[in-house]
Formats: structure tokens, C-alpha cells, sequence
């Protein structure tokens, strides 16, 4: 386990770039139980209006803080996540689409021993994430 | 249709109990590009001192996807499912999930606000264990396009 006294705010823990495909969509799908069709279908896609088949936005966030989950190394002192879905992942059914996410720390309680990390998720370097927050207990 | 503003503060029943199973927490796990072992080994859990193999954050999800669909099934909502949009997610936790975990969930519509012809649905679900104890909040803002929009 990373030491909180190590940490400084400013900086960068982490970052990771995600693949997506067509096959994560439909594996998400499944496991999520969210089968809303413009995440697997191009007709039904393009009728709505979109430029493709998007990712989940709950995808995207579940992706995301895996870079946070990576560098602590326990997916169980994550105490608190958030995001603001401000851009759809278009997810091309050749070429999928890479997501970016660089992990910053923001904010250090001492009291609780609870670091805020904030993540930047970057899609065709526009970002996809707004307000993506997390709090990661290191006690 | 407008979404109802009398569905603020409108309290939901407990879903049924759903039980976290391991191959559940592993495949979901897999979905979200969880590679810790923590997540999909027992015994790396149960060394990390867990119950079990430990949920991805996003988990919670899965539970709270029963009382969206309570929510848009209420006749008088006026919740046109095919408008909505997710805005904002948040899982606020007491504890982590593990396999083995039963849980219900209970739904409060904590706001409803119109802003430029589309509508913002906050709601809330709060998941307990089989003790009734508090594991985790999860709170959607749903944003439900206008007619003009």
C-alpha cells in the first residue's frame, strides 16, 4: 500500500489508456444487465440521431477508476466515485476507441487519512469525464 | 409529456434481496477492466482481509438498475424512457461489496428540476445488507429531454 504522507497534491499518480471495442460494449451489456441497443446497433444508432455506437457512460466510469484501482492496488478503499457524463465515446467497429485517463491527486484530509483523486478520461483528446472525483481511504 | 414535480421526495419499497455472487462480481469485474486479484480470486481477498472476492466500484450499478426500472415504470412519472439521458452517477460507500453479500435497495427521488425545457431527475438508491445495514448510495441524475429539445 502506496503511504499517505507520500502523497502531494498536484500530482500525477497515475495514468492508463483503455481499449475499447465493439466486444467490451456487448461484454459490458451483459454484465451490467444494460441492453439499451445504441451501444451494440448502428441502424438503431444513426435513427436516434448519433454518429455511432457509443459506449455505456457507466462503462466509461467503471473503466476509469480501475487507474486509480491499479495504483493503490485494493479495489475495496475506493469510498466514494463520481462523474458527470459530458461527451459520449463513440466506439468504432473496426478501430474501437481509446480512452486516457490521467489520475491527479486534489485534495488530502489527514484527519480521515482520505486522498480526493481527480480523473481526466480523454477520448480524441476532447474530455468524456466532467467532475470525475474519488476518494480512496489509506487507513 | 413533463416529468411529474410531485415525484420529489417520493420514497420507494426495498427491492428484493439480491444476492453478490463471485462468478457475478468476476464477470462484471472482466466487463470493467478489473484486473486486481482482489476482485476475482477468493484467496487474494480473503489475504487482503475481505469475505470474499471484492465488487468494482461502478458494481452497485447492477442493484441500482431495479429501482431505475421502478422509477420508470411509475404510471403518473411521465418519464419518457427513450429521453433519457445519464447526467451524473455517484456510489458513496460504508463498506465494499463481496460476494456472498445480499442486498436491497430503496429508491427516494431526492429532486426534480426543469431547467431550458429538459427535466433533472435526481434519485437515490440506497442499498443495505441482510442486517439492514448501510453498504452503499447510489445517486443517478437522469436528464429527460423536453419535447422541443
Amino acid at each position: 500500500m502506496i503511504a499517505f504522507t507520500s502523497l502531494t497534491v498536484g500530482d500525477v499518480v497515475a495514468e492508463q489508456t483503455f481499449h475499447l471495442t465493439r466486444d467490451s460494449l456487448v461484454r459490458y451489456a451483459g454484465a451490467s444487465g444494460d441492453f439499451n441497443s445504441i451501444h451494440y446497433r448502428d441502424d438503431i444508432a444513426a435513427s436516434v440521431g448519433l454518429p455511432g455506437v457509443l459506449a455505456h457512460g457507466m462503462l466509461t466510469m467503471g473503466v476509469a477508476v480501475q487507474t486509480v484501482v491499479n495504483w493503490i492496488g485494493d479495489p475495496g478503499r475506493v469510498q466514494d466515485y463520481q462523474v458527470r457524463f459530458t461527451r459520449p465515446v463513440v466506439v468504432d467497429p473496426t478501430n474501437g476507441a481509446d480512452v486516457t485517463v490521467v489520475a491527479k491527486v486534489a485534495a488530502l484530509e489527514e484527519d480521515g487519512q482520505v486522498a480526493r483523486i481527480d480523473l481526466t478520461a480523454t477520448y480524441e483528446e476532447q474530455t468524456v469525464l466532467g467532475k470525475a472525483q474519488v476518494r480512496v481511504l489509506f487507513a | 409529456m413533463a416529468v411529474n414535480p410531485e415525484l420529489q421526495g417520493r420514497e420507494f419499497a426495498p427491492t428484493a434481496p439480491y444476492l453478490v455472487g463471485r462468478e457475478k462480481v468476476r464477470e462484471f469485474s472482466r466487463a470493467v477492466f478489473a484486473t486486481n486479484p482482489i476482485n476475482l480470486d477468493p484467496d487474494a481477498a480473503r489475504a487482503a482481509g475481505y469475505a470474499d472476492v471484492v465488487a468494482p466500484p461502478t458494481f452497485p450499478v447492477v442493484v441500482q438498475e431495479h429501482t431505475l426500472a421502478q422509477l420508470l415504470a411509475e404510471p403518473d412519472a411521465g418519464i419518457d424512457f427513450s429521453r433519457v439521458v445519464h447526467g451524473d452517477q455517484r456510489f458513496t460507500y460504508s463498506r465494499p461489496i463481496v460476494a456472498g453479500d445480499e442486498l436491497t435497495a430503496t429508491l427516494t427521488v431526492s429532486s426534480v428540476k426543469t431547467l431550458g425545457g429538459n427535466s433533472m431527475v435526481t434519485a437515490d438508491s440506497v442499498i443495505t445488507d441482510a442486517s439492514g445495514a448501510h453498504v452503499v448510495t447510489a445517486i443517478s441524475t437522469l436528464v429527460v429531454r423536453g419535447d422541443d429539445a
